[in-house]
């Protein structure tokens, strides 16, 4: 019988040596995508693999933390856990999780299965084969944990149909698109470097540690089973842009500016993060502000001094990011209030005690800006006039969110960005989504944004309701004012059954 | 700068004035009152007066505001895509000068918002 190998040996045998010189075709045939981005690899052998993981012991992990994830969910569904949750209120977070982030998981299961084809590198071959696979569990154990809840609120039912149709979800879908359909170095700077080593933490951490403070230990447990996931992945994108930039300097430039766009789509996108933090958690974890603070200028702060020595600066406009932070959260979740009837999950007004909240966590923006915008709504809302926006919002061309930022040195003031490309007109957000267009232009001219679809015709239909069925989105049930909501209703009789049998 | 791309790469606009049926994209803004979060898109035919325009389309759009109703608009200050701008009242949006994919910003000297914030 033959020895058995170490585990070092092992690792080679099962990944390295899988690559072979190809002896019929020349190796730009097979990998046709490598050079057109100018990114120069002198030896693809010097990739280094810090997990040495290979696929036999990849299936014995997930599949121990697949049962495990499983029990939890049964047990959580067999013991009517949905009740335990701190208000119903909160189930529009995982609303908004599986409408926007699920299907995005499955667009970087694809993006990786292509980068993984087109690298001719075993190592990295290998570890985008991982990724891929990572990235189809965590949609489907996200759709299994979630399905649950699907039996009790509204607004779960059709959350793909709903994915590549809703407006704020062309935020996070074109996101994803643009990164798919960029080459495959962009791709793994822009998912594994950017999005998951600078940014992911901001977006399990808050989804995660949400659940935990809010009672959702289904939710919590799916958190756990992807959490070592997640630490190989924001490995792998660390290792991606050492590997970049130590091969060539020609590198150098084109990942920084890689950094620089991917850095800014995935601060624009983690707006939604922001707003569900300050205001969809009935107990908080901790205000955005501070999140950006701990996550992005003292964490990033460090790894960007680390990666000083490549010749690699922080992204460009991070300070407009840290200038908006007192911001960020008020002015998207303001946008959701306006159009709370076209949205898939229900907006409210903060109460007395979470307003304390907001005030004592922004003491420099919320009680002058915000405030006395929100008491407004409120009178509004008593007097039967809940406030909605009766007009469709501008859209920033390549964020494709509303125009809802606002100049940092006047912020009741919107920033309005344009430019002209073969004779018609763009608008945006900011100059860091300008910047994006016009190195690009090509691109962003044929984004779908969908307010100018409702209007070209495209939609369903020219009136709110047309275009609310042609989103699955079932007016009256999974839309509108939390307050009005069968979700409201059904939650508060539960809540008074479950209370009397407890006293009889 | 320009795309990079393995093959010749199509510019297809997608948002082009022929898509709308007859009308043009407009964008208006009403500075300094943020309670709408953003500036609307609307589509509008090129030959809609500029008074009708005030009178109905930003009666529909902002008639919510507590402001809009002491809105002076002979002190109304217009800007149109970046520049100050004097709109004719009687005439088209396209002999105004506005221009398929235009911003319209308005400003009410005065008038600032719920209890001043913005909103």
């Amino acid at each position: 019988m033959a020895k058995p190998m170490n585990m070092r040996d092992k690792y080679n045998r099962m990944t390295r040596d899988l690559g072979w010189e190809p002896s019929y075709q020349p190796k730009s045939k097979i990998y046709p995508q490598i050079e057109f981005e100018g990114i120069k690899i002198e030896n693809w052998e010097q990739w280094e693999d810090p997990f040495r993981l290979t696929m036999d012991a990849y299936w014995k992990y997930q599949a121990e933390k697949e049962r495990k994830l499983y029990a939890v969910i049964d047990s959580f569904a067999q013991n009517n856990g949905q009740l335990n949750v701190t208000d119903a209120r909160y189930v529009n977070a995982l609303k908004l999780f599986l409408t926007g982030i699920s299907p995005a998981e499955y667009s970087a299961h694809r993006g990786f299965s292509m980068v993984g084809r087109a690298f001719p590198g075993v190592g990295a071959q290998v570890a985008c084969q991982m990724q891929a696979v990572d990235e189809l569990r965590h949609v489907q154990t996200q759709v299994h944990t979630i399905s649950h809840y699907n039996k009790y609120f509204n607004g779960f039912q059709d959350f793909r149909h709903m994915h590549d149709r809703v407006w704020y979800l062309s935020v996070p879908k074109s996101f994803f698109e643009d990164a798919q359909t960029a080459g495959p170095f962009e791709f793994i700077t822009a998912i594994s470097f950017s999005f998951e080593y600078v940014l992911t933490n901001l977006l399990f951490m808050p989804f995660m540690s949400g659940a935990a403070f809010n009672g959702d230990m289904a939710t919590v447990t799916f958190g756990f089973s992807a959490q070592s996931d997640e630490a190989r992945h924001m490995t792998l994108g660390l290792e991606v842009i050492k590997f970049m930039l130590q091969q060539h300097p020609d590198n150098v430039p084109i990942v920084q500016r890689w950094i620089d766009k991917w850095f800014w789509r995935g601060y624009r996108l983690l707006s939604l993060v922001a707003m569900m933090m300050d205001y969809m958690l009935p107990k908080r974890v901790m205000s955005w502000k501070e999140a950006w603070e701990m996550y992005f200028e003292q964490n990033g702060g460090a790894l960007f001094e680390d990666l000083a020595r490549y010749g690699i600066r922080m992204p460009k406009y991070w300070e407009v990011s840290v200038q908006e932070k007192d911001h960020l959260s008020h002015q998207t979740w303001a946008t959701f209030y306006n159009y709370g009837h076209a949205a898939a999950f229900h907006t409210w007004m903060p109460d007395a005690e979470e307003m304390a909240w907001l005030a004592a966590k922004y003491p420099d923006s919320f009680d002058r800006w915000y405030r006395p915008r929100y008491e407004h709504w409120i009178a509004q809302e008593k007097a039967g006039h809940r406030f909605y926006n009766p007009s469709l919002p501008m859209l920033c061309q390549t964020c494709q969110i509303p125009m809802l930022y606002t100049d940092m040195d006047d912020p009741t003031q919107v920033v309005y960005r344009s430019t002209e490309y073969q004779g018609e007109k763009y608008h945006f957000c900011s100059d860091g989504c300008k910047d994006i267009f016009e190195h690009e232009p090509e691109k962003y001219v044929q984004a779908w944004l969908p307010v100018h679809q409702i209007y070209q015709g495209h939609c369903g239909g020219a009136t709110v309701p047309e275009v609310l069925n042609w989103y699955h989105l079932r007016d009256g049930q999974d839309n509108r004012d939390y307050l009005y909501s069968e979700d409201r209703q059904n939650w508060l009789r539960w809540k008074e059954a479950s209370s009397q049998l407890e006293t009889t | 700068m320009s795309v990079k791309a393995l093959y010749d790469y199509p510019i297809v606009p997608k948002d082009t004035v022929e898509q709308f049926h007859g009308n043009q994209l407009v964008f208006i803004g009403w500075d300094q009152h943020l309670m709408f979060c953003s500036p609307i898109a609307l589509p509008l035919p090129p030959a809609l007066p500029f008074a009708a325009l005030v009178e109905q389309v930003l009666t529909d759009a902002y008639g919510q505001h507590p402001d809009f109703t002491r809105i002076d608009w002979s002190r109304v200050e217009w800007q149109l895509d970046g520049q100050p701008f004097t709109p004719n009242p009687v005439a088209g949006l396209r002999d105004n000068g506005i221009g398929h994919k235009s911003v319209i910003r308005f400003r009410t000297p005065g008038l600032n918002g719920i209890a001043g914030s913005g909103s």
